[in-house]
């Protein structure tokens, strides 16, 4: 199958890369630009661990076909943290071992962002509900909940 | 909580970042998936699409036709003469003349990339003659089953057994006849859980490279890099020491990831496409289809009391199936069954039986949940009828040090006592319940495991120090064992670094498995960090011109023992270690072997639920769970694993199961049918981490990561019936099973 040429802003980066157009955005990101932090758990959109922002939105990047991201904004798990310092979110999820594996975690930091920009001041409730996506097999969840909602406290401190 | 006052320790028990986890939250910790090699090709697999065929012919060549397909392999592609689990291995890895179940590979096809090679296996065409099936292990036992393997069962099946008997076992203690007369009521009930998944969320993978000379590397996911390199090596008839397995990281395993898949396959087909180095990444699919899921079991347990909460006599009559091969865990099943209970007469009866599924693969505790789900369960029932409370019961016959386990051995130092005192006291004991609401607590037992080990450490120029693991790291073990050997090195925990190293680093070292890593590479840990100390405790006393033995270690750094060793002030770790090339040269510690004096480890959970009437589906309202840690040398990753523990238990009790369809091919190979816990479905998860130290370990740990999948499936089930009077018997405990219960209840 011939190949299409997909431009792309990738973590605010210009990118570049030829798809084959059966391929996702999940294949794209990971095998033609080399960011292999978002991952593939199920590549059916059951688990989350694929999650990125398209324009913004979150999605699961293996139910987005390479070639759809072509003019549009991506922004995955490896700009998430600016530079040098850590987006609280990452920072909560050590501090409170919300990781064990750590295979789902680039999944849950992605959705748990995109959370906060649209409702800075969830109840345990509603983390548990917009994080249903996500599948985590390692921590039961507790801990990643937890982290999230403390991760939403210092935010609102910081903006406060 | 320690028994023993010794908790003034420097490190341990406090709660340090992990030192892998700016990794794993920016992205940048390497998975299976996450490698790639210049010139890597992509492998992709046949699976059989059915449950039970002979393989008539495979015909590669139009896959073999076309451009950018560079191997085929199949079974003739793999030595003959192999026996016993070697060649259980290899006619999973590739069938031979049948097929044994939906997802057994019959082909593999490496292409330049991943879409070609799915092409490719396509274009293999298959012709099979489909054979009767069979899936259940209630049917599977009968003598007129459709026989899946002539020959498999081992000396322990007694002759006129059915034929997919392979292993038989018995074995038990005490007058049982003369216990069950003696008890106020016996009773009798039968059990079924069904087969679940480990789950893990990353599926296998790896990148696999073999030369003509027979030397290879691989690059993989995976508990055990030893077993993959065994196992491997036995399969495609390599040595052993020519094959160097590097470990990723690993994105769970919980048992799973303890054995090999498709890893001997990338390497066949490296091996025939001249070289280049292959890539298999599986679906989500071919590991619910392809790789092990639990057993599923079939079980009858008795069970005599007093009124008085005594049991006289119990005992448990087994049946599980562990698909197309040998090993089911229901020896396992059965030594954990009564572990909880101090028993006069016991008696156990276990068959392993062969049936058209996947080969079963170890899952946390394996057998145990099942064997708890039984006899908790009926123990639960009995109370209710006499009217005793579970937790006093579970205290009258709880086994203590000393005490003969159902299973044979005399128990060491264990906390199950300590452990039910606490869960008798826990605040959620005293929380109010209201209509359809129930309470269920249950006890939950695994042994631990030690196994072969071996680690190395080095103290670097600056005086920090490096030390090399064989046992990969799913859940922050790389922290306990630096904040272990920190401790004992007078160090901070940021000087140490924790590495798990590959296959050519250090001797055989067992997986990451039987909740071994904190104890057994933990306490080779320590002993190594001994010997590098009382190294420097040399090279001091030479400088000062005394003996080493006037020498001794204080926080970090060689001091004279007492003033008589002479006066000299403290020489530094980093001093030592500055001028360690003038001194004699690098010091480091070795040590390996079977690490001894493993602590079992006992667990008690109590939940809430609430039971819709309308639909019958179970919410989790609260939970806890309390177990024995021994020591939790950080106790967030100790949490961590009852919290995970206890869910996986909590997914098996109330959603998960393998469904076949009548031709036997599993109907839910998918996340969204075979649904595993979310995050909305539940409540935080309480723990209380009892401390009754381990004296096998140089810091009291028993390990962790087993005992919690086990109580949540007979604990549900007793909270269920507490709740609305209805005793489930059979998982898991759907919504449509729970309203079929409570219609029968009328
Ligand atoms: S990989 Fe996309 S949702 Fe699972
Ligand atoms: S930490 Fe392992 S899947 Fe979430």
């Amino acid at each position: 199958m011939s190949k299409v040429h997909v431009t792309t802003t990738v973590n605010g980066d210009a990118v570049e890369f030829l798809a084959d157009p059966r391929e996702t955005l999940l294949d794209c990101l990971r095998d033609h630009v080399g960011l292999t932090g978002t991952k593939e758990g199920c590549g059916t959109g059951d688990c989350g661990a694929c999650s990125v922002e398209m324009e913004g939105v979150l999605v699961c990047s293996c139910l987005v076909l390479g070639v759809e991201a072509n003019g549009k904004r991506v922004d995955t798990i490896e700009g998430m943290s600016d530079g040098h310092d850590l987006h609280p979110l990452q920072r909560k999820f050590i501090e409170h071992a919300a990781l064990q594996c750590g295979f789902c975690t680039p999944g849950f930091l992605v959705a748990a962002k995109a959370l906060l920009a649209r409702s800075p001041d969830p109840t345990e409730e509603e983390v548990r509900y917009w994080l249903a996506g996500n599948l985590c097999r390692c921590t039961g969840y507790d801990k990643i909940v937890r982290a999230v909602m403390d991760a939403a406290a210092e935010m609102r401190q910081e903006a406060a | 909580m320690a028994k023993d006052g010794l908790t003034e320790f420097r490190l341990i028990g406090t709660r340090p970042d992990r030192p892998d986890g700016l990794d794993k939250v920016t992205g940048r910790a390497r998975y299976g998936a996450d490698f790639a090699l210049p010139g890597m090709l992509f492998g992709a697999v046949v699976r059989s699409p059915h449950a039970h065929a002979r393989i008539v012919r495979i015909d590669t060549s139009r896959a073999l036709a076309l451009e950018g397909v560079k191997a085929v392999v199949t079974r003739a592609d793999l030595p003959d003469g192999l026996e016993g689990e070697d060649w259980d291995l290899q006619e999973n890895t590739l069938a031979g003349d049948r097929a044994l179940y939906d997802g057994h590979a019959v082909a593999a096809v490496a292409a330049t990339s991943r879409l070609l090679a799915e092409e490719a296996a396509r274009l293999i065409e298959v012709d099979y003659e489909v054979l009767p099936h069979v899936i259940d292990v209630d049917d599977a036992i009968r003598p007129d089953a459709p026989v899946i393997r002539q020959g498999a069962a081992d000396a322990s099946v007694p002759e006129g057994m059915p034929p997919n008997v392979v292993r038989y076992m018995e074995f038990g203690h005490g007058d049982i006849e003369a216990g069950f007369a003696e008890a106020d009521i016996v009773r009798e009930r039968s059990y079924r859980t069904e087969a679940a998944h480990q789950g893990y969320i990353e599926p296998h993978a790896c990148v696999g490279q073999l030369g003509a000379d027979g030397a290879g590397e691989m690059w993989v996911c995976t508990q055990g890099q030893w077993y993959i390199r065994r196992m491997c090596a036995a399969v495609l008839g390599l040595e052993t020491a020519q094959l160097r397995v590097t470990p990723s990281e690993i994105g769970g395993g919980f048992g799973g990831k303890t054995t090999i898949f498709m890893e001997p396959l990338s390497l066949a087909l490296s091996r025939k496409a001249g070289g280049r180095p292959v890539k298999i990444v599986m679906s989500r699919a071919e590991v619910l289809r392809a790789t092990g899921p639990t057993a599923s079991a079939s079980m009858d347990v008795r069970i005599g009391m007093k009124k008085d909460g005594t049991i006289t006599a119990a005992r448990a009559e087994f049946r599980m199936q562990g698909g197309a091969f040998p090993g089911a865990p229901v020896d396992m099943a059965l030594y954990c069954a009564f572990a909880p209970y101090k028993l006069p007469a016991v008696q156990h009866i276990g068959y392993d039986v062969l049936a058209n599924r996947p080969k079963c693969a170890a899952y946390r505790a394996p057998g145990s949940p099942m064997g708890a789900f039984a006899v908790e369960s009926l123990l639960d029932e009995m109370c209710r009828e006499l009217g005793i409370d579970p937790v006093e019961m579970r205290l009258t016959n709880a086994v203590r040090e000393g005490d003969r386990a159902s299973y044979g051995p005399t128990f060491g130092s264990i906390g199950l006592v300590e452990v039910l005192e606490a869960a008798k006291g826990h605040p959620n004991m005293a929380a109010p319940l209201g209509p359809n609401q129930g309470r269920g607590i249950a006890s939950g037992y695994w042994f631990n495991h030690s196994g072969e080990t071996s680690v190395s450490m080095a103290i670097s120029e600056d005086g920090t120090a490096q030390v090399s693991v064989g046992t990969p790291d799913i859940g922050g073990s790389r922290a306990s064992i630096a904040l272990m050997v920190a401790e004992r090195l007078g160090i901070p925990y940021e000087d140490v670094r924790v590495n798990v190293v590959e296959t050519g680093a250090l001797g055989v070292n067992e997986p990451t498995h039987g909740s071994r890593a904190t104890f057994a590479s933990g306490k080779a840990a320590v002993v190594a960090a001994e010997q590098a100390i009382a190294e420097m405790c040399r090279r001091a006393a030479a400088e000062w011109g005394i003996d080493a033995e006037a020498v001794e270690w204080v926080d970090g750094a060689a001091q004279p023992a007492g003033p008589n060793a002479g006066r000299f002030p403290p020489m530094t770790i980093a001093e030592i270690a500055g001028k360690m090339g003038q001194t004699g040269g690098p010091i480091s510690g070795h040590h390996e072997g079977l690490p001894e004096g493993v602590g079992a480890s006992f667990g008690a959970h109590v939940v809430d639920v609430e039971v819709d009437p309308e639909t019958g589906r179970v919410t989790i309202l609260r939970y806890v769970v309390v177990q024995d840690a021994g020591r939790a040398i950080h106790p967030a990753y100790v949490e961590g694993q009852y919290q995970g523990g206890a869910v996986q238990g909590i997914g098996w009790a109330l959603n998960e199961e393998y469904v076949y369809d009548d031709r036997g091919r599993l109907a839910n190979p998918a996340f969204l049918d075979y649904r595993v816990p979310v995050a909305s479905d539940l409540p935080m998860i309480d723990t209380v981490i009892v401390e009754v130290p381990n004296p096998g370990h140089p810091y009291g740990v028993r390990g962790v990561g087993e005992t919690g999948i086990t109580p949540p499936l007979p604990a549900i089930a007793n909270a269920i019936e507490d709740a609305v009077g209805v005793r489930l018997t059979h998982l898991p405990m759907s919504p449509s099973k729970v309203l079929a219960a409570l219609k029968g209840r009328g």
